[in-house]
């Protein structure tokens, strides 16, 4: 075997604290090296061509490239020894950067520990064996996960690219947050004007299927071929028959139901269809307040309906489907606004949050588009606006920025003085973060033509007095405290990740932050991609934004699923399990070990029980081969034998000397 | 009755002098509950203000020393009615705890070093959390009924959240609960926890008209006949500054300045001699005599519905 190993200096990443060319000149003592040499950017064109050229000069049969992380730039080289004629299997890298350059300062050590790398490398390359991938079918369907304005996006995307696409959304709507705001900005345009038409392009397009009311069960599978389990929950009306006539609500007796969509500022009945333009707009039955569920008698609804629609013996139900890749678009959810309690919020009933406001601007909410505060139904003159109420906030562990939460605010105030002309706004800031386009000239409009009052400071208590909240809190530039008497408190509540965001990732295989957020692959040049093939990220889900951005998101997420199923075949992943026939011995233990499903019992010509891998469901853990007791099963491109030679790279020189002493 | 409550207690300067009336009936609530007092022998200041402004370890060592006595009696939890000394003890416990560098050094001043073991907490914590509401409230001969009472618990007796442990620091309930149990309406006093101005009242005392002001007008705004207090400084400001007050804003509050502990007592019917309600300068006798009539009036209205 002729081995040629090249040792990149990184710039002054790795020559910086390592000797390149002294480990270089090393590896031509190395066993079966050939040829060694240093490159100063080894995955730049001419770093690649060298690789290539010295492959061919040099008739060389496999390649170690010692440099930074495998995970950043193994495709890279593995592609470059490719063009050299190689099978990309012949190659190794070895992690002299972040393993060694990077971690230590003593030239010396790490030039001897970048040798042993290297080394290492070199032992495991002489055991290597071509490998070949597998190609197989694509399902060219994508399952959307999540309908507000990302998932929308998404789905009409890849739907208008000729995809098949399913689209879950766990309320009884898409339309997601974007559906209760009344007006956007940085323009002021309606919401509902602009985001209606998109989801009835969803109701209406032939290659969208709409789960509503929905939530995904399990996921099975791999990139191209995923089998998801999706569960309908239980609506107790027939949405086959219901026409949203909206007769059961009107009827229905049971009046004090919570509304989520309004946030909980009115009350619904517990029969509901969230608003008028929702999609579908179909009826559901909240069993904590309905009547027939709490007393067991009413059926209101049942006799009113004049579709017979519905059906209170209605259970859960399941439809399987099969799929190519995967969107998941699941949004956001808002901070509790209780959690501090110096400003009364869920105490006070005019301490409202944002989304709650939106409700209260709009006019197909709960007060028509006036105005009211929640207690006593007047009109407020004096609104105080406290921005980054769980954002940018360490006590409460929300150290990160929401981002539009600065220009929501200023919004909402240029909409205060539209509604009531005689109105006041003062809004409690941080900083102004307002770095979109047209996006600072908004916010100063919302001050100097909409006259709203920006302190910047913190507010340490809201609390009533007679008709008002008297709003204590400190205006930094003018080192001194202020106290305002307002008629309705507002709280610009940051962004969360969405109720059971971590237990979605965990079926999805998917990693997410501390907080909950999605993890992209790689947070610049990877950003709609995670780490599992095959599933994307679009909107607030992967890290609070606006709708801008979440719509920027869902198109790119549509771009990679048209782009990954523009091939008629994937190929598969050849670092699979393989069993020798020989040496199983049937005993079935690695069947049970496999948490993925893919080592099945076969019999073989003479009728004795053998292992077998399924080769595109195995994910090449290598759990099985530690588990085999005849070491019959073994991980390709991972043997024991591999393994084993690395280990005697670092450590037999290590083991002699001990016992020579 | 729950096995006996014990504690070591350490009553605070304050409470041999301005604050005797919370000292007094503190003693003689607990008394009436079961709950067993053992008197720290020999107990020092804790310093109070003055001492850590001008310097940490001279302080701690104040508070360590009663601590250490505490440990020498035996005991494992120290109860005081001042919220000041709460403080001062919490803080020197909390740092000890945290910097055995810190103990090492109080404990140079100190002829028993302190080990840092017993566990210091407010009566009032001792009443909620160890009794419970629900013994208190079996307590009641006299209910408070028809009282309107605004609790205030001060700004320190709930924080720094972090050192002292206990209730919501931003909306505490534990007065609400036993003050509920005696039968008096509580009314929600939103500023419940904000300074009254403590000891400003000698250097500027503009400063505790306009904060203590401010307090007053609250309670009066929200009808309260009375304020219900843990705190001797608090009282102090409340109470006695009232007059001080009233000429300042050009006001005329009459508002009564209780310590939750002599409103326990009543309710409890425990006599003058445990109360001393005497030493309030705000006579407590109209909304005493309110809630009396009150209750004189509900009660005939029940013997009318009774007879018809
Ligand atoms: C008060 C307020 C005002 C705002 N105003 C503006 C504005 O004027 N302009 C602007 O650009 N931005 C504004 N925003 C931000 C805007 O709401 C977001 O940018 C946008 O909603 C993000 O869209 P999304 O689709 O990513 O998430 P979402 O709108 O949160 O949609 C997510 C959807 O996924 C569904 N879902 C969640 N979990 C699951 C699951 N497990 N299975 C199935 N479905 C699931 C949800 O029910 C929801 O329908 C505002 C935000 C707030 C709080
Ligand atoms: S009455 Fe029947 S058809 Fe009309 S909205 Fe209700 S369930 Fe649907
Ligand atoms: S059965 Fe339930 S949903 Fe239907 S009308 Fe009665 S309370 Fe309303």
């Amino acid at each position: 075997m002729k081995i040629g190993v090249f040792v990149c200096h990184c710039g002054s990443n790795i020559a910086g604290t390592v000797d390149v060319a002294g480990v270089a000149q090393a590896a031509k003592n190395f066993p079966e090296v050939a040829f060694a040499t240093d490159l100063l950017y080894s995955c730049s064109e001419p770093g690649q061509e060298a690789i290539v050229q010295a492959v061919q000069e040099h008739d060389l049969d496999g390649v170690v490239v010692a440099a930074c992380t495998p995970r950043m730039h193994e495709p890279t080289f593995r592609r470059a020894v490719e063009r050299a004629g190689l099978n990309r299997y012949m190659f190794e890298m070895a992690n002299i950067r972040e393993h060694c350059s990077w971690v230590g300062k003593d030239k010396d050590a790490n030039t001897r520990k970048a040798s042993d790398l290297v080394l290492q490398a070199v032992e495991k390359l002489r055991f290597d064996r071509p490998l070949q991938a597998k190609s197989f079918d694509i399902n060219k369907r994508v399952l959307v996960v999540g309908g507000g304005v990302a998932g929308i996006q998404a789905a009409l995307d890849c739907a208008d690219g000729g995809l098949e696409v399913v689209l879950l959304e766990k309320t009884s709507t898409i339309g997601g947050k974007m559906a209760k705001l009344d007006k956007t900005f940085p323009t002021v345009d309606c919401s509902s004007c602009i985001l209606g038409p998109k989801m009835v392009d969803v109701s209406m397009h032939p290659n969208i299927t709409l789960y509503a009311y929905a939530e995904l069960e399990s996921v099975e599978g791999y990139v191209g071929n995923f089998e998801v389990s999706v569960k309908k929950k239980a609506t107790y009306v027939d949405w086959d028959k219901c026409t949203g006539c909206g007769l059961c609500m009107e009827k229905c007796p049971s009046k004090k139901a919570y509304d989520a969509f309004n946030e909980g500022i009115a009350p619904t009945r517990a029969i509901n269809i969230p608003f008028p333009q929702a999609i579908p707009k179909r009826a559901v039955i909240d069993p904590t307040y309905c009547r027939q569920f709490i007393k067991g008698k009413c059926g209101v609804c049942a006799k009113v309906c004049p579709t017979e629609a519905i059906d209170y013996e209605m259970q859960d139900s399941f439809v399987q489907e099969k799929v190519g890749a995967v969107i998941t678009a699941t949004g956001y959810d808002l901070f509790d606004y209780r959690k501090y309690g110096e400003y009364g919020g869920g105490r006070y009933p005019d301490v409202i949050t944002s989304m709650q406001y939106e409700r209260l601007l709009n006019a197909s909410g709960p007060t028509g588009g006036h105005i009211q505060r929640p207690s006593d139904g007047r009109e407020p003159k004096k609104v105080v606006f406290i921005q980054c109420v769980g954002s940018r906030d360490k006590s409460v562990d929300r150290p990160y920025c929401s981002g539009f939460c600065c220009m929501y605010t200023a919004k909402q105030t240029i909409l205060t003085k539209d509604h009531i002309p005689d109105s006041q706004s003062y809004v409690f800031y941080m900083d102004i973060r307002a770095p979109g386009k047209m996006y600072d000239e908004f916010t100063r409009r919302a001050m100097e033509e909409y006259g709203a009052q920006y302190i910047r400071g913190r507010v340490s208590q809201v609390y009533p007095y007679k008709d008002s909240l008297i709003v204590r809190g400190v205006d930094t530039l003018l080192g001194s405290q202020v106290e305002i008497e307002a008629d309705l408190v507002v709280l610009a509540v940051g962004a969360e990740a969405s109720r059971g965001a971590s237990e979605l990732a965990e079926k999805l295989r998917i990693s997410y932050d501390a907080y909950g957020f999605y993890m992209e692959s790689h947070p610049k040049l990877r950003p709609v991609e995670t780490n599992t093939a095959g599933v994307y990220l679009a909107g607030a889900c992967q890290g609070s934004k606006d709708i801008p951005a979440s719509v920027g998101q869902g198109s790119a997420a549509a771009a990679k699923v048209l782009a990954l199923f523009s091939k008629d075949q994937l190929e598969s992943d050849p670092q699979v399990a393989l069993v020798s026939q020989a040496r199983c011995v049937g005993c079935g233990k690695c069947v049970q070990t496999c948490p993925f499903g893919a080592i099945q019992l076969a019999e073989d010509r003479a009728g004795n029980p053998k292992a077998e891998v399924i080769e595109t469901v195995c994910q090449g853990c290598g759990l099985c081969t530690v588990t085999c007791p005849q070491s019959a099963i073994q991980l390709q491109h991972f043997t024991d034998n591999q393994i084993l030679a690395e280990v005697n790279a670092l450590c037999q020189q290590a083991m002699e000397e001990s016992f020579e002493s | 009755m729950s096995p006996e409550l014990s504690y070591a207690y350490y009553p605070g300067c304050s409470g041999l002098s301005t604050s005797k009336d919370y000292e007094i009936s503190t003693r003689a609530v607990c008394r009436a509950l079961g709950i067993k007092l053992q008197e720290i022998p020999d107990w020092s200041c804790c310093g109070s203000t003055p001492a850590h402004t001008v310097d940490h370890v001279f302080s701690a060592a104040l508070s360590a020393r009663n601590l250490s006595l505490a440990e020498q009696m035996g005991s494992d939890t120290v109860i005081t009615p001042c919220p000041s000394c709460l403080t001062n003890l919490k803080v020197a416990a909390h740092r000890m705890e945290q910097e055995p560098a810190f103990q090492q050094e109080v404990n140079r001043h100190l002829q028993e070093p302190c080990v840092n073991t017993v566990q210091v907490k407010s009566v009032l914590q001792a009443l909620i959390q160890d009794l419970g509401p629900e013994a208190i409230a079996k307590q009641v001969e006299k209910p408070l009924s028809g009282l309107k009472i605004a609790p205030y618990y001060g700004c320190i007796m709930n924080r720094p959240p972090e050192v002292m442990d206990f209730d919501d620091p931003e909306n505490p309930v534990a007065m609400d609960e036993i003050l509920r149990g005696l039968g008096a309406e509580v009314l929600p006093y939103p500023l419940k926890v904000e300074c009254c101005g403590a000891s400003y009242g000698v250097a500027r005392k503009d400063v505790v008209m306009q904060l203590s002001g401010k307090l007053l007008d609250l309670a009066d705004s929200l009808g309260a006949d009375a304020i219900a207090t843990a705190c001797p400084l608090c009282q102090m400001n409340l109470d006695l500054r009232q007059d001080q007050i009233n000429a300042a804003l050009k006001r005329s509050f009459r508002l009564p300045v209780f310590y939750y502990t002599q409103l326990m007592g009543l309710a409890f019917g425990l006599e003058e001699k445990d109360l001393l309600l005497n030493k309030l300068n705000v006579p407590a006798g109209p909304a005493l005599a309110k809630m009396q009539q009150a209750a004189e009036a509900a009660a005939e209205q029940d013997a009318q519905t009774k007879e018809q």
